[in-house]
């Protein structure tokens, strides 16, 4: 089985953020990137295919040279050899068309994104590359068997869940659950070593067309002070909520 | 070249979301100069879409979409929004709607939009504002393609009401096939979800272990609220995963907010901004949660959260 973990380079999730150039772009200044944490639980699932059914595993990111370290990082995890798409990435439309094409040269059977990226939040890169690859499709993904050319999926629903069948070609928005948190690996020396010998191929971009275009961003308006309540009122916290919060 | 609004009901009747998003698709078109059509599947009497400014539905009743089906549901908007020469769909943020929404993007070659929060603030270019950053920001972003795809925060538009009468008619779309095949739905139907809740209760680490939810419990049961968890929380298995709210976990966007024993962690926040008003219970006030929060009392959760349960008793006893 040949699986392609999409991976997402975002900041930390304990990052300030900030916006440069008028509040049209991301100020990186000082910030940590990560890779994406529901891309994470996905590449640690792939670890367990590799291992235990023999699966080879390939990373993908479409950005610019600085998103290495990352795809560097998923290397030292265990994945065998990444691949960057040589192109900004700018709307989730364009993210998917690239990733599509790799899917599609490379021959994958699986292939595992997370359910959204941490940062644009925009949660449409795996369903287009469904879509586009014409592959099965299950997201926000909280378990995942694969036997042979089939495959049995948990997927989390508004206020439960629900088991899937469906088979390869498959394409998997990931999120926690897929593995436990206590499952992630942290690359240890021998991990990192090994990914600096292992190949990063980059691939130039097909250029594919963007549909959406952001323009600026804006910071939530600052909050005003906590109303502090005495532990010993709790009538005051109940006429609070009905009468100014009108919220019970 | 209406706008087109895909309305979600479950066993025959509609969700609220339904009327939030017709809501907002009522106000596009109104931008636009057209009408809205509505889009359900088996939805049972669609005549209550009239009031949210709903002008047409076109009805789908079909046994083989019983259960939800992201690749058929799918096919179903865009043959409707072929149908209607429609210039705008709009969708809600549930789990399903997010599910169908990018394969109804590459159906329709339509840019999409996912956590709009606010009506168009110009049809062109066609600008709309979304969070990003889980919460932490917000971003103005075009849609440049000739159709336009948005779909809407749950809570953010609301409802809004407006006279009118929808005319129904039946339609039935050819259906594409999927390869994804629902086996069981494991659902607790007698629990208000963290997706639909109006009041989420919430417990922390400062609970001490999960023999405490006791009052949790009770406490949401009082207010007709879900209950959720922190991240920590969930990780030690005290509570189900589905209960972690946070960046990683569920985004919670419900009236009320109230969080028991969280300290209140960037994440954790991050999670639950989009909740209109915020409530912490915490023994510590120097807890980040504090500077989140709208209310906030400061002290131990074993004395308030029993007292408050008597107290919100005799409230609703008086204002039943």
């Amino acid at each position: 089985m040949k699986i392609l973990v999409c991976i997402s380079h975002v900041p930390d999730t304990t990052s300030k953020i900030n916006f440069t150039d008028g509040d049209t772009k991301f100020d990186t200044n000082g910030v940590q990137f990560v890779i994406n944490p529901n891309d994470e639980f996905g590449l640690t699932r792939a670890m367990w295919f590799k291992e235990k059914q023999g699966a080879q595993v390939t990373v993908v990111n479409v950005g610019g040279p600085e998103t290495e370290p990352t795809l560097r990082k998923a290397l030292a995890i265990g994945a065998d050899e990444a691949i960057r798409v040589n192109t900004q990435a700018q709307d989730g439309y364009q993210v998917a068309k690239e990733i599509a094409n790799v899917v599609k040269e490379g021959g994958y059977d699986l292939v595992i994104a997370g359910r959204e990226s941490i940062d644009y939040n925009g949660g449409m890169v795996p369903g287009m590359i469904a879509a586009i690859t014409n592959s099965n499709f299950v997201t926000n993904c909280i378990s995942l068997e694969v036997d042979g050319t089939n495959a049995t999926a948990m997927r989390e629903i508004d206020g439960g869940k629900e088991t899937v069948t469906t088979s390869l070609p498959l394409v998997i928005g990931g999120q926690k659950g897929l593995v436990e948190e206590s499952d992630l690996r942290i690359p240890n020396m021998r991990g990192i070593m090994m990914a600096r010998k292992k190949p990063l191929s980059v691939v130039e971009a097909t250029n594919a067309a963007v549909e959406t275009n952001s323009v600026k961003f804006e910071k939530p308006a600052p909050k005003g002070a906590v109303t502090l309540v005495d532990p010993d009122n709790i009538d005051e916290l109940i006429n609070l909520l009905h009468n100014e919060a009108k919220a019970i | 070249m209406s706008v087109l609004v895909y309305t979600e009901s479950e066993q025959g009747k509609f969700k609220k979301t339904a009327f939030e998003v017709a809501s907002y698709a009522k106000a596009v078109a109104d931008q636009m100069g057209t009408t809205v059509t509505a889009i359900t599947v088996n939805a049972g009497d669609t005549s209550e879409l009239g009031k949210y400014g709903v002008d047409k539905v076109l009805s789908v009743t079909n046994s083989d979409l019983d259960k939800f089906n992201a690749k058929a549901y799918a096919s179903v908007i865009v043959e409707a929004a072929k149908q209607e020469s429609a210039k705008v769909v709009v969708l809600s943020s549930s789990a399903d709607s997010k599910y169908l929404a990018p394969i109804v993007s590459i159906g329709l070659e339509a840019g999409y939009a996912s956590n709009v929060v606010e009506a168009p603030s110009s049809t062109s270019p066609f600008t709309v504002k979304r969070t990003a950053f889980t919460n932490k920001a917000f971003n103005m972003t075009t849609i440049d393609t000739d159709t336009k795809i948005i779909g809407v925060s749950k809570n953010a538009f609301g409802l809004k009401e407006s006279s009118g009468n929808a005319s129904s008619e039946d339609f039935s779309p050819a259906i594409s096939t999927s390869g994804v095949t629902v086996q069981s739905v494991d659902r607790a139907t007698d629990k208000v979800t963290i997706a639909d809740a109006e009041i989420v209760v919430s417990g922390g680490r400062g609970l001490k272990g999960p023999e405490n939810w006791g009052m949790i419990e009770e406490l949401a049961e009082v207010l007709g609220a879900a209950t959720a968890c922190s991240k920590p929380v969930s990780d030690l298995g005290w509570r189900p995963h589905s209960e972690h709210v946070g960046q990683t976990g569920k985004p919670v966007a419900s009236n009320l907010y109230i969080a028991i024993g969280i300290s209140g962690a960037i994440q954790h926040l991050a999670g639950i901004n989009s909740s209109k008003v915020k409530v912490v219970i915490n023994t510590d006030p120097e807890a980040p949660f504090f500077k989140a929060a709208d209310y906030g009392i400061v002290g131990d959760a074993f004395e308030v959260v029993p007292t408050l349960i008597e107290k919100l008793k005799a409230f609703k006893a008086q204002n039943a």
